[in-house]
């Protein structure tokens, strides 16, 4: 079980997060003019990626907040945190 | 001609010290090109070349494995093999695959071991009765043989789940499918294996795909570690790894995937003689042949390629296991391993074309792909071959994730995804 | 007759303490501090259990957890029976009971035991090839196959004995208290790091605290003195907790580790009652420093599984520890010179050794010169062939080896024996590592693999790391030690060693034979019953890899995991695969190291701490009234309230018809209650729901639909505007949790610019609900200071009151249909405004109601239940609730997936009304609809999803979703039950009073 560094909280037991998904998904501001397949691109489709991957975690039984993550999908290691808005620490 | 499994093998060849046995499959060096090839070695895309090159008389095909065959989910899930879903689709696909494995030990010469011992899913709420209860008819109007247990009837057909009233979350009743059970998981890579390569299909393993060759909307071919294969059908059968091979060939699939974790107990003698699935409190377990109990845990959130799950997984289903069944206080944990489960937004799987001609997709399984094994190969089969799905894999295509026609089963997995 | 082997006082044992036990019915005595292995042992018992497969007679083979073959069952009594518990682990204590297992009638008579004689039939992957005919047999073939397997039994009762977890932190953490481990346990403790040292056995030492010879010296002082004076320093050492009798089981990342304190399984049984059992102990440590020693190697010959034939290291262990000698014929064989060391021992002890075979021709060392001395006959490269003995080894046939090893050569010498000692060298206990993540490598040399790449902040010292005699590991250790501390130096760094081992050894993976090898039974796993002729064959039918002929053979897969034999299974594979070992790898290693039972890994969550109990303020109150209770996601909620004998449905009847008639109370408080602040809190209402909220006035309330992102109905509630900026949102009961986390979810990270603060105050407030013609009155005396009048206080509003000086929240809502006042207070107070609400309503006939009751009312009403009339399926026009879903709004979660081609189809599931031909006649919940009974295969249009028998109405109403039945009103369909066909007719959902006069009656 992972060691997080909640970037609010610092360093926590995995048990007290819960983990989004790939991050950087922006929820397009006008779906409406999406066509279904775009709409479906944002819903469902998903890189899925074995190694690097950004993606979203949420401090679930701590202070809430939801931040962003870098992680090896392939070995569990992660990489880095940071907070929502911020750009990510890697390239 | 392979030689025939049989007592009487058996017997011949104990007079030579069992040193006459061939080979159950052989270790060709890939080909420069071959009409089909299937990506993955695990029971889906074995079962996918047998039936290729035994109903679509395909047989210049190649299964490639990046490891051993039946050494991913095939060879770590917990065996359990059912066809009670909800919808007309599922019910659909899995009774076709339940019905394969009826006969499958004869027509694969090869003793998968399919058990009928019945598979019961527990109620622990009223709203798990009403589920329940509409599942069972939904199954019996779809010809599928499921029943509505009474707690007392679960009881008496697994006398050691505690049916008590008193417990945190007591039994209010169950579903019982008499026709579903358990099979030898490894037994179903190695025997259509043995199968496929009777009739000529090359499988190869330690073989890894590293890119897919297009032309435009078309493959042409494999990169693999042991060269390129051209080829003109691609059918990807990657479980876990379904993103990755996709992401090669720039698709991407509606899938995450994530660590799902089981163990097993040390061998006892016969004590549970039956299936036993509980969504509410997320506890499933058999009894293996060889007398271990074979639990079934959850999935973790997180997408993982590590085959690692966390432990409190395993600690949360083994509290699930001693609520209903507290007599295994004493049963010892044996073995606890990870398996790398792609999951579908619906819980529901794809067998389905892609946007680029050529390459077809049989993943999404999630937790549950052991049970559909044979359907899913001869339905994946039947797409390759004709370029167009079956019926009854029909509704498992892609663009229902565009047009929104979900065939939602996730009240139909013990595992909430 | 049973013989006394005890030689003299071992190490571990207490002579003046003497303890009775049962093995397989008679009665035994052994010493306080005997495990039953040392204990049967001394009472010259070999003969344990039988194996797996072929039912072979098998005896105790060595001396630690990683014993194949002396499992037993452990108690008679069916609550703490417990299986496949190894003899050489458990201490005796008074009142153990042990039996053989898989053996029929008897260990010494085993009914089983003729699969010895048609293991010519049966061998690796028989059952894959048979079985198949005729087809419809093997389920009765697999009852008997199933009932020859397994090994121990379960117990049938609940176990009565408790379980506790402890979370520990430390600086450092050290596993294994050998000689290695003391070394690092003191340097780290003393460099004031916050240490932890665990040892699985009950005494801290590893195999040189009993290592009494001239040839191992430190300082000096024979090595088994000086270890001892280390251990009673670090016994002082404040920084340094020890744990003995603490088997660390796994290994995770992140150092995050499991262990398993066993705390009374050494007592008597009659001192253990109340007290925990086994402690988990779940550990994230700083630092890890795995010293677990290495596991002897057997050697791979014909016939080497017979009782009588043990580890070199385990007759070495039994004699110096537990004063036992295993044999008084003793044969030792060798391929190094650990056998020499036991050898050194046992005559030290006076126990006789007949012969040691070396499979080495060369050999030269202090060790064995000194063996020689004593007139020990050294058969110098032989190998032994084969052994006899049925349930106890007499004889061992060995010849001489050829130069290159490959074949024996020259003529067979038979040697009589009653215990032989194998020594196949040392493999390093890696598992922890592998299971950590450690990448392991190959060394040449001696073939061991040794750990190569850390993956986490780890070191590994002593024999688990390589180092096997005594000079490599006290010279490596303080080195590694300052290297991986990061400290100067060590109190160990200059440490004058002697040590007489030489390290050359002979490595034959599988000795050769005068025989073919399918008239072999070589045994690599014993547990199972796989044979090197076994692993031969796999490899001959295209199972190549190390995991198939795991798989193929069962090499590896019993109850030890194949901590002996699994090396061995490599090294034959690569032998006649001709791969390289390095290359071939190894199985992984899966945790837990050593088995746990799953009360240990359960702890105290079990019974009443299975799951948290949620309870509301008034719970009690309920309790009292005989109320029966539902679950509902973790909250406990009243179901109804039976009186006397009622049945459920009695009382459901009754509760309905007093809340319709006159008045009704139900306890809201599981409601999800979120409390909405900020300048946008009406924007960001605008966006959750599907309807619009910027109009909504301050003291007024509002129904919303929640929906997901692809369009299916997630939550419903009713959200009241407290003020400008300030709104409460109320949630379902199940779905609290989800739309919390959904709301702060989107309110995150896609509208960080939104000013909105969510706080969940579900547990802040109670909720009573008064419902009924009559709830008027009752509120009013309840809350005499606020105006009820309708003009004053409408429908769908709210407003502040004061009961008392209890600050109190009204709402004018209403989920039944019936005029109906929410009282929302705090929590504490709910219980008392509850009980008043009674008083006050006693006149009225005030009638407690449960949430069947509640079910029922709003069904009359035709208002749904997201989860009971919903699945992930409905989208709120298929609910047929289209004037909730904003036309103007630009959007909301779930929009846009609204007018996906499959979401307006016309002919989608639509929620519609079903009135069934009998009024009499309850439709079951979960019942499927069809139009044509005749149909083949049958077309399902969908379900009954609630029914219910309405006493207002004096009929049976239902609520259903069925294919288009937006556009079927008064149209007939049929429920198809198991045994009858039930008809109905497609009606409006709305049963009970359309224009909601009720409302303000």
């Amino acid at each position: 079980m992972f060691i997080i560094n909640c970037p609010y909280c610092g360093e926590r037991e995995q048990s007290e997060f819960k983990a989004g998904g790939e991050a950087h998904i922006v929820r397009p501001k006008q779906p409406t003019e999406l066509s279904d397949d775009e709409w479906a691109e944002y819903l469902f489709m998903r890189k899925n990626i074995k190694g690097i991957q950004f993606e979203r975690w949420n401090h679930s039984h701590g202070c809430r907040k939801w931040f962003n993550m870098v992680r090896d999908t392939s070995n569990d290691e992660i990489k880095a945190v940071y907070k929502m808005g911020e750009k990510p620490p890697i390239e | 001609m392979k030689k025939k499994y049989s007592i009487f093998s058996l017997i011949k060849n104990a007079f030579s010290y069992h040193e006459n046995w061939g080979k159950a499959w052989k270790d060709p060096t890939p080909k420069k090109e071959y009409e089909a090839v299937i990506v993955g070695g695990g029971g889906h895309g074995l079962a996918t070349a047998y039936y290729l090159a035994k109903k679509h008389n395909m047989k210049n095909i190649a299964v490639l494995e990046k490891g051993w065959i039946g050494g991913g989910n095939t060879g770590r899930n917990t065996t359990i093999i059912r066809s009670n879903y909800l919808w007309d689709a599922s019910a659909g696909l899995y009774d076709h695959a339940l019905k394969i494995w009826e006969g499958l030990s004869q027509e694969l010469n090869y003793n998968i071991m399919f058990s009928q011992r019945g598979v019961m899913n527990l109620a622990h709420n009223l709203q798990d009765v009403r589920d329940l209860k509409r599942r069972t008819h939904a199954n019996r109007l779809n010809g599928i043989d499921a029943v509505y247990l009474s707690t007392d009837e679960v009881k008496k057909f697994c006398p050691i789940i505690n049916t008590s009233p008193d417990i945190r979350y007591p039994v209010l009743g169950g579903t019982l499918q008499r026709r579903a059970g358990t099979a030898r998981h490894d037994a179903v890579a190695w025997g259509y294996a043995r199968g496929a390569d009777e009739m000529g299909v090359d499988i190869i393993q330690n073989c890894e795909v590293k890119g897919i060759k297009r032309n435009g909307d078309t493959v042409e071919g494999l990169e693999t570690t042991k060269g390129f294969i051209k080829t003109n059908k691609i059918g990807v059968a990657a479980a876990g790894h379904s993103s990755v091979i996709a992401n090669m060939a720039g698709l991407k699939l509606p899938l995450e995937s994530k660590p799902l974790q089981a163990l097993v107990s040390e061998p006892v003698k016969p004590i549970i003689d039956t299936v036993v699935m509980s969504n509410a409190v997320h506890a499933y377990v058999s009894q293996s042949d060889k007398g271990e109990l074979v639990i079934g845990a959850g999935t973790d959130d997180y997408v993982s390629y590590s085959q690692k799950g966390s432990h409190d997984i395993v600690e949360g289903t083994l509290n699930a296991i001693l609520e209903l069944y507290p007599i295994f206080s004493r049963m010892r944990m044996l073995r606890q391993w990870g398996g790398i489960v792609d999951i579908c937004p619906d819980a529901s799987p794809i067998i389905s074309k892609t946007s680029i001609k050529g390459l077809y997709f049989n993943c999404g399984w999630g937790t549950g792909g052991f049970k559909a094994t044979p359907g899913s190969g001869d339905l994946f089969a039947h797409t390759i071959a004709n370029d167009e799905p079956h019926k009854l894999n029909a509704a498992f295509n892609i663009n229902r994730f565009v047009s929104g026609d979900l065939v939602d089963e996730h009240g139909a997995a013990a595992v909430a995804h | 007759m049973t013989k006394n082997l005890r030689v003299k006082t071992g190490k571990a044992i207490d002579e003046t303490y003497r303890i009775s036990f049962k093995f397989n019915r008679s009665t035994y005595y052994g010493f306080k501090g005997d495990t039953l292995a040392s204990a049967l042992l001394a009472n010259n018992i070999h003969l344990v259990g039988r194996s797996f497969k072929y039912h072979r007679p098998r005896g105790i083979m060595t001396a630690g957890s990683e014993e194949p073959n002396a499992i037993v069952q452990l108690h008679n009594d069916s609550s703490r029976t417990e299986p496949n518990v190894r003899a050489t682990e458990i201490e005796i204590y008074e009142g153990l009971e042990a039996s053989s297992q898989n053996c029929w009638p008897s260990v010494n008579f085993d009914i089983g035991g003729i699969n010895n004689l048609l293991s010519p039939l049966l061998p690796a992957g028989f059952y894959y090839k048979t079985f198949m005919w005729p087809a419809s047999f093997w389920e009765k073939y697999e009852y008997f196959i199933r009932r020859s397997a397994g090994l121990g039994k379960s117990p049938t009762k609940p176990d009565p004995d408790i379980y506790e977890h402890k979370y520990i932190h430390c600086d450092v953490l050290i596993i294994g208290a050998g000689i290695s481990g003391i070394m690092a346990a003191k340097v780290a403790a003393k460099n004031g790091l916050r240490t932890i040292l665990l040892e699985e056995k009950p005494n801290l030492g590893g195999s040189t605290i009993y290592q009494d010879s001239d040839h191992f010296k430190i300082n000096n002082q024979n090595s088994g003195s000086w270890l001892e004076k280390e251990i009673n320093e670090i016994k002082k050492l404040k920084n340094l907790e020890i744990k003995t009798r603490t088997s660390v089981a796994a290994y995770h990342g992140y150092n995050f580790l499991l262990a398993r304190e066993s705390l009374t399984d050494h007592l008597p049984i009659n001192q253990r009652k109340d007290k925990t059992r086994h402690k988990l102990l779940k550990i994230r440590a700083k630092k890890v420093i795995t010293a677990t020693g290495s596991i002897e190697r057997p050697m791979i010959f014909d016939n080497n599984d017979r009782p009588g034939i043990l580890l070199s290291s385990a007759i070495k262990r039994y004699s110096d520890y537990f004063g036992v000698a295993c044999g008084e014929k003793n044969i030792l064989f060798t391929n190094n010179d650990s056998a020499y060391e036991t050898a050194i021992s046992l005559i030290q002890k006076g126990i006789n050794i007949e012969a040691i075979i070396d499979n080495r021709e060369e050999v030269n060392s202090k060790l064995i010169y000194e063996v020689e001395k004593n007139n020990i006959k050294i058969f110098k490269g032989y190998t032994v062939t084969d052994t006899s003995g049925y349930k106890r080894i007499n004889k061992i046939s060995i010849m001489p080896l050829s130069k290159d090893g490959q074949k024996v050569v020259g003529s067979k010498t038979v040697l009589s024996c009653d215990c032989l000692g194998v020594s196949g060298g040392w493999t390093p206990a890696v598992h922890l590592f592998t299971q950590s993540g450690g990448k392991l490598k190959f060394r040449e040399d001696d073939q061991v693999f040794i750990p190569n790449i850390y993956p986490s902040d780890q070191l590994s010292i002593g024999a688990c790391n390589g180092d096997f005699t005594l000079d490599e590991i006290l010279i490596n250790t303080p080195k590694s030690l300052i290297d991986y501390l990061n400290i100067e130096n060590t109190e160990y760094d200059n440490l004058e060693i002697s040590s007489s081992t030489n390290k050359s050894k002979r490595n034959i993976w599988l000795l050769p034979s005068d025989k073919i090898l399918g008239k072999t039974k070589s045994f690599v796993d014993y547990q199972n019953d796989a044979t090197a002729k076994d692993i031969k064959l796999a490899l001959r039918e295209g199972f190549r890899s190390i995991e198939h002929v795991k798989r193929y053979t069962t090499t590896g897969m019993g109850t030890d995991q194949g901590k002996l034999g699994n090396m061995h299974a490599l090294g034959i594979i690569s032998e006649i695969a001709g791969a390289k070992m390095g290359e071939l790898g190894t199985t992984t290693f899966r945790p837990p190291y050593t088995p746990l039972t799953f009360g240990t890994i359960v702890g105290r969550n079990i019974g009443e701490y299975f799951d948290i109990f949620r309870k509301t303020p008034i719970h009690d109150w309920h309790a009292e009234h005989k109320a029966e209770f539902e679950n509902v996601g973790q909250w406990k909620r009243a179901w109804y309230y039976p009186k006397e004998n009622e049945s459920m449905h009695e009382a459901v009847q009754r509760e309905s018809k007093a809340a319709r008639e006159s008045a009704g109370i139900l306890d809201a408080s599981t409601l999800g209650k979120i409390d909405i602040q900020g300048t946008d809190a009406s924007e960001f209402l605008n966006r959750v729901y599907t309807n619009a909220w910027s109009k909504l006035a301050v003291g007024k309330c509002r129904y919303g639909l929640m929906l997901n992102d692809d369009g299916m109905v997630y939550d419903d509630g009713v959200t009241t505007r407290l003020g400008e900026n300030h709104y409460i949102m109320t949630t379902t009961t199940g779905g609290a949790a989800n739309v919390m986390g959904k709301l702060e979810d989107y309110l995150q990270t896609e509208w960080p610019e939104l000013d909105v603060y969510l706080t969940s105050v579900t547990d802040h407030f109670a909720t009573v609900s008064v419902c009924g013609p009559n709830s008027k009155k009752i509120v009013s005396e309840v809350i005499p200071d606020l105006d009820f009048s309708d003009e004053s206080f409408t429908h769908m509003s709210f407003k502040n009151a004061k009961i008392g000086k209890i600050n109190c929240r009204v709402m004018r809502i209403s989920f039944t249909g019936e005029h109906s006042y929410e009282i929302n207070v705090q929590a504490n107070y709910g219980k008392s405004v509850w009980e008043k609400c009674m008083e006050a309503g006693t006149d009225f006939n005030i009638t407690p109601y449960g949430t069947e009751t509640m079910h029922l009312l709003r069904a009359e009403k035709g208002f749904i239940i997201v989860g009971q009339d919903t699945d992930a399926t409905m989208t709120p026009i298929d609910l047929q609730m289209d004037w909730i879903v904003s036309k103007k709004k630009y959007d909301f979660i779930g929009k846009r997936s609204l007018y996906r081609s499959d979401t307006i189809r016309k002919d989608r599931k639509q929620l519609v009304g079903l009135l069934t031909d009998n009024p009499n006649e309850v439709l079951e919940e979960g019942a499927q609809i069809v139009a044509d009974i005749n149909k083949s295969p049958i077309e399902m249009l969908g379900h009954v999803t609630s029914s219910y028998y309405s006493p207002n109405l004096k009929k049976s109403i239902a609520l259903g979703v069925v294919r288009g039945g937006k556009n079927m009103m008064g149209q007939k369909l049929i429920i198809p039950m198991e045994k009858k066909n039930i008809n109905v007719t497609v009606a409006d959902p709305v049963f009970l009073d359309k224009e909601n006069k009720r409302l303000n009656a």
